[in-house]
């Protein structure tokens, strides 16, 4: 296996408040067992902090493609009834939601 | 030989001159399935029904003269690919049960070719994977020892492909997950440049790097697949306006002349069998007038860093849209893989983490494709081993929240900088499990990668070798 050295990352994650953001519903024991994996998957991944990226651009994608657009015209798309089809609960066309408000 | 251990030419040659019929081929894929399934287990749905629909419908034109390029060819295709009518589950318990109404762009131009579906094939759930063991539904095994695992995620399209229960298959790649399996199952796997095939419709993982593409007994054969999955696609704005080469025409060039460069930072850490068999194949192709360069290439095992973040943060994303509001069932049935990857890439993300994270794993991803910018001014392509070892036993992946991506630290670099990569067999272990070895190129340069790996089939017979199962 190739082998990969490990540098030390400092801060205690917040998985709690990680999992709030991430809309991840987690139990007690899978919080507790997340932390330390996240906590060795981030001690691999401090090793990024050796190599020297000063005045280097950020590449977020490969293509070199820019502001790819097309006409503003409607074209042909799902039908209503096909959009529902996978939905748990719908109601008149619409996709129903536990309430949000009192 | 038996119909379904043809390959897409054989099968078109047989067609075309009315030796047999693509029900008759699809009969014979099909009754491979029922045998070798329960040892092999690379389906999550057969589409039997379907299949012989497809096949019953290409029969016809074929008997009014059609000439569609993959007219009658059964294929399978890896469950992370929308199909109509048929459900795609990613192997998710999240989305089992999911039935698209709408084709993947790759699916829809297939069908246009005329193709006939077998079924989706299994894979690591989300694709999240090297091994297909993180699948929800169970591993799929590897053909050539059924205790040991395929690699992954397109572990169910490579195995289906080696043992016989199929033509040709179509996996995907965010970095390795075509190239690997085909190396751990012996067979041909094409990862086409970053944007030259379009990814409507396939269960996004990381959304700068998917790359489908085609999983193939032979280089031809991937070449014959490519044509009809490139080009752009109004519904990929990322798919690349680049006119579409011709890779068949070109498959049977020359390489004398050619360079290939060989980097020691990618055979590091390698197991020496591999690295026997992949020299080996590089001697082939010296032999036949390419020439052999020694270049330094930024070393892969900085790479696993990289790659680990931009995923696991695109993924965090773009798993973010399965709410089961819509479709799908509730976050809750992600399993622990996902999990793992959606808090990591969720944190990764968060603010007063993405500076140090995501934004420095992109400036790190701008060095890596600059690296493999100046490797090309000297060489015309790379090859070095697909993977550092053979197929791993079966639980081998299970332990490291890392396994994944420092398993395919060989890949990951050519994925970063989105250029195409095909594996090709080269030999087998002394324990019978197949090793290969990949050919990288630059941008857009798949007609040559599969060119070459072509000819290397014309001067070799590893890719002919079949699993006794």
């Amino acid at each position: 296996m190739i082998s990969m050295k490990k540098a030390s990352h400092s801060a205690k994650i917040d998985v709690s408040y990680v999992a709030q953001l991430a809309n991840l519903p987690l139990t007690d024991k899978e919080k507790e067992k997340l932390e330390k994996e996240l906590t060795e998957t981030l001690d691999y991944i401090a090793t990024l902090n050796s190599i020297d990226t000063k005045n280097v651009e950020p590449t977020s994608q490969v293509t070199g493609l820019t502001n790819v657009l097309r006409e503003d015209t409607a074209l042909p798309s799902l039908s209503q009834e096909d959009a529902l089809k996978n939905a748990k609960s719908t109601y008149n066309g619409f996709f129903k939601v536990k309430a949000i408000l009192e | 030989m038996e119909l379904n251990e043809l390959t897409i030419t054989e099968a078109k040659e047989g067609l075309k001159s009315k030796k047999f019929s693509s029900v008759e081929l699809t009969k014979a894929c099909l009754s491979e399935i029922k045998r070798v399934e329960p040892k092999v287990k690379s389906y999550v749905t057969v589409s039997e029904k379907q299949a012989l629909e497809d096949a019953k419908k290409a029969d016809t034109m074929l008997s009014n003269g059609d000439d569609l390029p993959l007219l009658g060819i059964p294929f399978s295709i890896k469950d992370n690919f929308c199909t109509t009518g048929i459900e795609t589950t990613a192997s998710s318990n999240v989305l089992k049960g999911f039935i698209p109404p709408y084709d993947a762009t790759v699916v829809e131009r297939l069908k246009n070719a005329g193709m006939v579906l077998l079924g989706k094939t299994n894979l690591d759930a989300w694709a999240h994977g090297s091994s297909t063991e993180t699948s929800d539904f169970g591993a799929t095994r590897n053909p050539w020892n059924t205790n040991h695992l395929p690699g992954g995620s397109s572990g169910g399209s490579a195995a289906s492909v080696a043992a016989g229960e199929t033509i040709a298959s179509i996996g995907s790649e965010t970095a390795g997950s075509i190239r690997q399996p085909a190396d751990w199952c012996g067979i041909v796997g094409l990862k086409p440049t970053y944007g030259r095939v379009s990814r409507y419709g396939v269960v996004s993982m990381a959304s700068s790097l998917d790359s489908p593409g085609p999983m193939t007994k032979t280089a031809q054969d991937a070449a014959l697949v490519l044509q009809v999955l490139a080009g752009k696609d109004p519904k990929d704005a990322t798919t690349s306006p680049k006119k579409v080469d011709n890779y068949v025409e070109t498959l049977t060039n020359d390489i004398k002349g050619c360079t290939i460069g060989i980097a020691d930072e990618y055979f590091d850490g390698v197991n020496d069998q591999v690295r026997e068999k992949v020299l080996d194949g590089i001697k082939v192709l010296e032999k036949m007038g390419a020439k052999v360069k020694k270049i330094t290439l930024f070393s892969p095992t900085y790479t696993i860093a990289v790659y680990t973040i931009l995923q696991r943060a695109e993924v965090s994303s773009n798993l973010a849209r399965y709410d089961g509001i819509r479709y799908g069932n509730d976050r809750s049935t992600f399993g622990d893989e996902a999990k793992r990857r959606i808090m990591l890439g969720t944190y990764a993300l968060s603010a007063g983490y993405y500076d140090a994270y995501y934004k420095k794993a992109q400036q790190v991803r701008t060095v890596i494709v600059e690296d493999f910018n100046k490797a090309f001014q000297s060489v015309d392509v790379i090859i070095a081993p697909t993977n550092p070892n053979t197929a791993l036993p079966v639980g081998g992946s299970a332990g490291n929240p890392m396994y994944g991506e420092m398993a395919d630290a060989l890949v990951e670099p050519s994925s970063i900088a989105g250029l195409p990569g095909i594996n090709v067999p080269c030999g087998f272990s002394d324990t019978g499990l197949p090793i290969g070895f990949q050919i990288i190129g630059p941008q857009f340069f798949e007609s040559l990668i599969v060119n070459i790996a072509h000819k290397y089939q014309q001067a070799t017979d590893w890719h002919t070798k079949k699993p006794m199962l």
